[in-house]
């Protein structure tokens, strides 16, 4: 019963040991799922070597966006930007730990999505510093 | 009304989800539930008359056309339409009000030209203006709803001012419940000069609806959510209208004739019926309009409006609810609500696992959402199947929700 809901999510959802904004940040990147109206924020803090030392998300959503946010922002601290161009949503689901329909899979890959733009975008501007 | 006999027409509603849970189905405003009598109409005329209509020469041709036309006949008579040539089928309600805006609008509009729509509308009542709009330099207007989310009538009076050219709106909103007063917006339209587009997609399958006593020049509605089949709708159209108006689709059976020089239409309905029609789902649509009349439009309505009543009364003692729109009085057969901060997506997904069947988003009207600041709502919606049972299992099952939240 409530497979979806297990302690943890909601515990992550209610309690987020990552939500806010970072004081200064390298990058940051925000994006919505109009269809729930969830809207999400990644900011990244990256040292000389390209690890991440600080991360935060913020933002206004469901259980299952904030939970996995939350525990993605967990899982990445102290992570390669390398490491993170691999994540895929096999890993997502593997931090979540439960099955999910296909509308509530969007709400869990919100994060990651978020997530890549925001790597995507950091890769963009160390490129431009490099020319 | 025999709900328990009534139950018994929807093999659906025998179904056990989630571990033998019993399906609670509260979703009638996105689609409704299909009686038996309206597939085996469907089958009936596949395994026995299955022909193309209008052109046949033969026996199946002669009875496909033949039950083509008296679904139309049968459907006519249900809102109340003497003249059934008035009725076009077409897929929906919103490809019927995308038909007007596409022929009407592109003919009699013009640049400055003023359109009224509502601050409750589907979005189907809402884009295909803004469409027409943009392309043809018009400007699109919403009459605002009060805090209860009733139409404020004395803002319409102020827009009329203005003189629109249409006054677009919906008899019974999807989110809220609320039945606008159809024929008053009509009458005060009508005394402007403008012509009035009204979505009956909520109001025809829940409430006894009489088009030509309202004197709307417009009405569209969908049979999917009145028991009858998805993929076709009715475009109501006052005859001298439709027949100024130009065709919407070209093609076949649209045509009266057609040389190398050009074409003429054929005379309305089928000037906009091109190409084969859903010859089925109207067969099927006209078995939904018999099964609804056989138990009666007000006795449905009267059962929806008790159930509403009783929903209002219990589900409010959950704290942290929030309803949205107006007393039971006022609307049909439909309750939007928030619970405390908790998305309605999660609301509706723990429901599902206790059987229970709602509707969690902005229910395509999100400027409605955002009049009441809300992303989302959680939407119950009933029809003539429903019970108090059904209404205690969602309070259970809110109060369950909670639970987890706490």
């Amino acid at each position: 019963m409530d497979d979806l809901y297990r302690e943890i999510i909601i515990d992550h959802y209610k309690n987020p040991r990552h939500k806010g904004r970072l004081d200064k940040s390298d990058f940051s990147f925000e994006d919505e799922n109009p269809l729930c109206g969830d809207h999400l924020q990644i900011e990244l803090r990256v040292d000389e070597n390209q690890n991440v030392m600080d991360a935060k998300f913020d933002g206004n959503g469901c259980a299952i966006s904030i939970s996995t946010a939350d525990l993605l922002i967990d899982s990445i601290i102290g992570k390669s930007v390398e490491e993170l161009k691999e994540l895929k949503k096999q890993d997502i689901l593997d931090l979540l730990g439960i099955k999910l329909s296909p509308v509530r899979l969007k709400c869990a890959l919100l994060s990651l999505k978020v997530l890549k733009a925001a790597i995507y975008e950091l890769q963009v501007a160390s490129d431009d510093l490099a020319k | 009304m025999n709900i328990a006999k009534i139950k018994e027409d929807f093999p659906i509603l025998k179904r056990k989800i989630h571990n033998g849970k019993r399906l609670v189905y509260l979703d009638s405003a996105a689609t409704s539930q299909k009686p038996r009598s309206i597939v085996q109409a469907m089958d009936n005329y596949y395994y026995q008359n299955n022909a193309n209509v209008h052109r046949g020469i033969h026996l199946l041709a002669e009875e496909a056309t033949q039950m083509y036309e008296l679904a139309r006949k049968k459907i006519a008579d249900f809102v109340e339409v003497k003249d059934p040539s008035q009725l076009i089928f077409t897929r929906n309600t919103t490809e019927s009000i995308n038909l007007i805006s596409y022929t009407w609008g592109w003919k009699f509009l013009d640049e400055g030209d003023v359109i009224l729509t509502t601050e409750m509308e589907h979005h189907s009542n809402i884009v295909p203006w803004f469409s027409l709009a943009k392309e043809r330099k018009l400007s699109v207007k919403f009459i605002r709803i009060t805090n209860e989310g009733k139409l404020d009538l004395k803002h319409y009076q102020d827009l009329l001012k203005l003189n629109p050219k249409v006054v677009a709106f919906t008899h019974m909103s999807n989110v809220l419940g609320t039945i606008n007063p159809a024929k008053e917006i009509i009458d005060l339209a009508h005394k402007t000069g403008a012509i009035t587009v009204i979505d009956g997609a909520q109001s025809v399958p829940h409430l006894p609806v009489d088009i030509d006593d309202l004197d709307a020049d417009f009405y569209a509605f969908s049979a999917h959510k009145m028991c009858g089949p998805t993929g076709i709708g009715i475009l109501f159209g006052k005859k001298d209208l439709l027949e100024k108006m130009p065709p919407f689709l070209g093609g076949g059976d649209m045509i009266k004739k057609v040389t190398f020089n050009g074409f003429t239409t054929n005379s309305i309905p089928h000037k906009f019926e091109a190409g084969t029609p859903a010859i089925a789902q109207a067969i099927g649509f006209g078995a939904a309009v018999d099964y609804l009349s056989s138990i009666g439009m007000e006795k449905i309505f009267a059962h929806e409006k008790a159930l509403i009543s009783y929903a209002m009364k219990i589900l409010i003692d959950i704290p942290g609810l929030k309803i949205i729109g107006p007393s039971a009085e006022d609307r049909g057969g439909v309750i939007s609500f928030v619970l405390d901060q908790i998305h309605p997506h999660d609301v509706a997904q723990i429901l599902d696992e206790s059987g229970i069947a709602v509707r969690a988003g902005h229910h395509c009207a999100m400027p409605l959402h955002e009049k009441f600041h809300l992303a989302a709502s959680t939407r119950a919606s009933l029809y003539l199947y429903n019970t108090n049972d059904d209404i205690d299992k969602l309070k259970k099952g809110l109060l369950h929700v909670r639970k987890i939240f706490e």
